[in-house]
Order: structure tokens, then C-alpha cells, then sequence
């Protein structure tokens, strides 16, 4: 028998037993995640299957996906979901995307996260299993605390070599997006290795998991090791944890090999995530919209990246740029070290923390005429607004250049070094 | 029985958009089914319907109010060569049958032709092509409770690993 996959070693951890791929198993979770949305629509499944919640401490509510209330029948289900999570003792957090905020706060190694949202393998940047679910598997397991899953097959993906000047994680899961095209990944999960994952910190990390919905994976994550221990120290919240790993002769069931030495600023044009462009291609698209902002690309290192190529410039006239920091830690820092100022001056406009307009629901909704380059996770048709507007997906590198310029512009021009990896 | 035929990718905001997707009720979610991609669709689907479409259906993002649209319009199934994974969760988990089958033979099928599902297979009554239906048994035997929620009324979540369909 082949050794075992690190997701198949979670999930096996969960069942209380060995657990083959391709295998139904019903699993406990540690933590259920669900947010504005998804919640509303998990309230009356659970009313129908329980009175109480299996532990109220392991749910956990966030308002993001509009929050403050831009109207009033958001404001309306912000308070049905309030009157839920009071009666049942969950808290709700609003101060940021859930998936920031389970990271900061919550997500631990090698566990088990059911998120009501599609971008939950976000956390897989913390050597966590996180999947997205609907509404009714939400409700199930906040009235179980269990999940069915299938043992999914496991894709490598191995990164080696440096990431050249201005070359970021968002082109390279972009360059990824390319390659095994939107649903390239289908039901299984996407593990990352290679010599070059260990530059990776875990915000770079957690930028790559968090694409692999993108091409349709379970999830996307890279094993915990000294990154993570390293990410949760500065969080002030690091307990010992096992560095858990596949089997050197685990069956995946596709190993591709990535020289990210080789890769350019790279932008996912309309409408697909998979219609991914080296940025020569596209450079000089006139833009009106840049948005720096989501669960994908607005932790403090991408604002560190904008600011750098934005320092001494100004927001090209007639382009809106909007910044929405992913959570409040991200919003004050910024704040403290003075970039929010330095970017308000520039022109910005500094949103408050949440997934503000990526969803295209408040804060930056995209008109008929409207061409946006944005550091978020989806250019379908009508997202952002419009069915007629324009999303280019981009790193903040590129979104940062482009709003210098009024148009798609290689942020290589304004090389300054990079701050990350 | 219509057939509606649809692409490849087509993905949850297309079938029922951000800015719409901010109510819980189920018929005005049947309303919003395409408001945008397809203004026709939610007025004219019937009762018994079928969605014929390309790869990777459903693609996106998690919103079960994609699931829920589609169901209360009343479609018999939806066909497609392939599945986006949430969406075909959440359709396993509400009973909507989601059937995958050979992508050649469903390109043959244009929106005249008349198609019956029975036996495990396809048949499409107009061509006279027929293919093997591939059906997911988990959502085979959650239809006959009519859903997970009805399922766990009588059974503990447990006992999802034995079900059989």
C-alpha cells in the first residue's frame, strides 16, 4: 500500500482511523466558520435538524460580506442572524474577512475547518485542512459537529527557485491558474512543496492556498514547519505542533513542477480565472477602478508592496483607488505605521476592513464602463457589479502601478526591491 | 420537458448574482435564477425541465442560493460533463439531481430536442443518441429522504458512511 497524503493523515486523524482516498468517512470538525450570507441560509436547515448548537465555542460568525449594512435588508438579516448567534452563544466578529480572522485568531495546524464560504482553504497556509461548504453542510455541523467528506486525491505542486523583483505569490498562482486551468483541480487537494516554499511566509502561503478554489481544489495547503510556528508566535498564540507530512511515496495523483524564477507580473483577464496574461500583453488597458482588497491580497505585506511603488506618486486622475484592509490587526497597523495617511494623500480611499467591493455588493460596485484591476480572487462576468465591466486579477504590485498610471502598467518599472517573498 | 442549454464555466454569480443574493426565500430566489446571464429563464421554466450544460457547472463561489434557485424553478435535473465541487455538495445535500454524462453527446443535444433520463442512461428522443448517466450514489440515496436534513430526522450523521443508495 502507498504511504499516505497530508490530507489524508488529517483526515484519518479526525476519523479514528485509517482512511483510504476515495473513501466516504463522516468526520469531526474543529471549527465551522460562516459568515454574513451563509449563515442567514444555515439558520432555518438547523432549525429543521436541532434547538442547540454542538459547541458554541467552535462556531464562529463573521460579518463581512457587507458589513456596515449598506441597505436595509442586509441590515434586516444582520439582525436575524444577531438574534440566532445571541440565543445559541456564538460570537460574531465584525472587524474584518473571515478568513483573515480565523487565521489570525483561530486556525491551528494540522485541523480540521468546515467554512461556509468558497475561499476557506485560504487557512490551508497554515498547514490546515480548511474546505469551503455551502449552508446545509453548515448547519449540519453546527448541529453536529461532524461533516461527510470523501477522501480526496492529492495534486503536488512543487515551487522552486526566487521569485524574481516584483514578481509575487498572486503571479504565481496565477501562472498556476494557467497551467492546470479552472477546474484542473476538481474535488482534490492541492499540496505545495519544493525548495522554494519555505521563503514562502505564511500570508505569502496563505494567498497561494487561498486561489486553489480557484481551479476547483477541496483545498490548497503547505505543511506546517518553522513559517508557521514563526506566524503564530507573532500572533502570540504558538503551542508545539507536529510537523505533519505526506509519505515519501504517497500516490499523488499529478506532481507539477514550477521555476518561479522564470515568472513574470501575470494578470487573469475577463472572465476567466484560467485566461491568466504575462503583463505585456496587457500593459496600457486603460483602467477607471483599482481595488487592493480581500481575503486573497490586503494582509499588511501586500499594503507594504502598494505603498512602496506608490510612494511620492499620486492615484492617476479620474481612477478610483479603494484599499480595504482584510481585518482590523492589518487596518491598525497600517494606521500606526502611517501607510493609511500616505495613501489617503495619494488619493485612496481607505474602506473599512471586509470584503468590501470584491463581491461587487457595497464599497466600489463596477458600472457598465467600468475596467478594474483588482488583488482579489474572481473576474467572472457581473462579480464586481456590471455584467459589462471589466475585472483584470492581479498582485498589489500590479494593482499599485496600474493606479499610478490610469492603466495596466509592469510595476518592474518602479523597481524598489522586493519586501517579501 | 424544455431543454436549456448553457456553456462550460458557468459559475454562481451568473446564476444568481452578488447583488441579488441577499434574500432567504426560496421563490424569490426561483426569480433571480439567470437575472442577468439569461432574463428569459426564470419566466419561462417549467416544472420538469432540464439543464444541459458544459464543463465544470457551478463554479465559484460557495452560495447555496445557486442550488436552491435552480431547485425551486423545478428542474428534473441538470447534465453536464462536469461538476464544481461545493455546488455538486450542495446539490447532493438538497436533492437536486445533477447528472454527468459523455461531453460529445451532450454537445449534440440543441434546445428542440426532447430527452428522457430512466434506467441510468440518457436518452435523447429526438437524435435517438442515448448515454450512461453518472450519478453520484451519495446523492441517489440522500434523494430518497429528500435531502440530508430529512435523513438526519431519523438517523444519526454517522450513519451517512453505510448509506446506500
Amino acid at each position: 500500500m502507498a504511504g499516505m497524503t497530508l490530507a489524508q493523515k488529517i483526515l484519518s486523524a479526525h476519523a479514528g482511523r485509517q482512511l483510504a482516498v476515495g473513501e466516504m468517512a463522516v468526520i469531526p470538525v474543529d471549527y465551522v466558520l460562516a459568515h454574513d450570507t451563509t449563515t442567514a441560509w444555515a439558520i432555518e436547515p438547523f432549525g429543521r435538524i436541532a434547538q442547540k448548537v454542538f459547541d458554541p465555542s467552535k462556531i464562529f460568525v463573521f460579518f463581512d460580506h457587507a458589513f456596515p449594512a449598506p441597505n436595509l435588508q442586509v441590515a434586516e438579516m444582520h439582525g436575524k442572524i444577531e438574534r440566532f448567534c445571541k440565543k445559541q452563544g456564538i460570537k460574531i466578529h465584525h472587524d474584518g474577512v473571515c478568513h483573515q480572522l480565523m487565521a489570525e485568531r483561530y486556525t491551528y495546524p494540522n485541523t480540521f475547518l468546515l467554512g461556509a464560504d468558497s475561499h476557506t482553504p485560504t487557512g490551508g497556509g497554515m498547514g490546515a485542512m480548511c474546505c469551503g461548504f455551502g449552508s446545509t453542510d453548515a448547519a449540519v455541523a453546527m448541529a453536529t459537529g461532524k461533516v461527510w467528506v470523501r477522501v480526496p486525491e492529492t495534486i503536488k505542486i512543487e515551487l522552486e527557485g526566487k521569485l524574481p523583483l516584483e514578481v509575487y505569490p498572486k503571479d504565481v498562482i496565477l501562472a498556476i491558474a494557467k497551467k492546470l486551468s479552472s477546474e484542473g483541480a476538481n474535488y482534490k487537494v492541492v499540496e505545495f512543496g519544493g525548495s522554494a516554499i519555505s521563503d514562502f511566509d505564511v500570508p505569502s502561503r496563505m494567498t497561494l492556498c487561498n486561489m486553489c478554489a480557484e481551479i476547483g481544489a477541496k483545498t490548497g495547503i503547505v505543511p506546517a514547519d518553522a513559517r508557521t510556528r514563526e506566524y503564530l508566535e507573532r500572533q502570540g498564540r504558538f503551542k508545539p505542533f507536529e510537523e505533519l507530512r505526506s509519505d515519501s511515496d504517497a500516490a499523488f495523483s499529478e506532481v507539477f513542477r514550477f521555476d518561479i524564477s522564470k515568472m513574470e507580473p501575470m494578470l487573469a483577464c475577463p472572465p476567466d480565472i484560467d485566461n491568466d496574461v504575462p503583463v505585456s500583453q496587457v500593459e496600457g488597458t486603460p483602467i477607471t477602478q483599482v481595488f487592493i482588497g480581500s481575503c486573497t491580497n490586503c494582509r499588511i505585506e501586500d499594503l507594504a508592496v502598494a505603498y512602496r511603488i506608490m510612494k511620492g506618486g499620486k492615484v492617476k486622475e479620474g481612477v478610483k483607488l479603494i484599499i480595504t484592509p482584510a481585518s482590523r490587526e492589518i487596518y491598525e497597523s497600517a494606521l500606526i505605521n502611517g501607510m493609511l495617511l500616505e495613501f489617503s494623500k495619494m488619493g485612496a480611499t481607505i474602506a473599512p476592513p471586509g470584503c468590501g467591493a470584491c463581491l461587487g455588493r457595497h464599497m466600489g460596485v463596477l458600472g457598465d464602463d467600468d475596467v478594474c484591476v483588482s488583488t482579489s480572487n474572481r473576474n467572472f462576468t457581473g462579480r464586481m457589479g456590471s455584467p459589462k465591466a471589466k475585472i483584470y486579477l492581479a498582485s498589489p504590485a500590479v494593482a499599485a502601478a496600474s493606479a499610478l498610471e490610469g492603466r495596466i502598467a509592469d510595476p518592474r518599472k518602479y523597481l524598489k526591491g522586493n519586501g517579501r517573498a | 420537458m424544455r431543454v436549456w442549454k448553457f456553456g462550460n464555466s458557468v459559475n454562481t454569480d451568473l446564476i444568481t448574482p452578488g447583488r441579488y443574493n441577499i434574500t432567504t426565500d426560496k421563490q424569490a430566489l426561483a426569480k433571480i435564477a439567470f437575472i442577468e446571464h439569461r432574463p428569459e429563464f426564470a419566466r419561462e421554466v417549467k416544472k420538469g425541465d432540464i439543464i444541459v450544460a458544459g464543463r465544470n457547472f457551478g463554479c465559484g463561489s460557495s452560495r447555496e442560493t445557486a442550488v436552491t434557485a435552480l431547485s425551486e424553478c423545478g428542474l428534473a435535473a441538470i447534465i453536464a460533463p462536469s461538476f464544481a465541487r461545493i455546488f455538486y455538495r450542495n446539490a447532493i445535500n438538497n436533492g437536486l439531481l445533477l447528472i454527468t454524462a459523455d461531453e460529445k453527446f451532450l454537445q449534440g443535444i440543441d434546445e428542440t430536442h426532447q430527452l428522457e433520463v430512466r434506467g441510468g442512461e440518457i436518452m435523447d428522443l429526438t437524435s435517438g443518441a442515448r448515454s450512461p448517466a453518472g450519478v453520484s450514489p451519495m446523492l441517489l440515496a440522500l434523494r430518497k429522504y429528500g435531502g440530508i436534513l430529512e435523513f438526519l430526522k431519523s438517523h444519526r450523521i454517522d450513519e451517512l458512511e453505510r448509506i446506500e443508495s
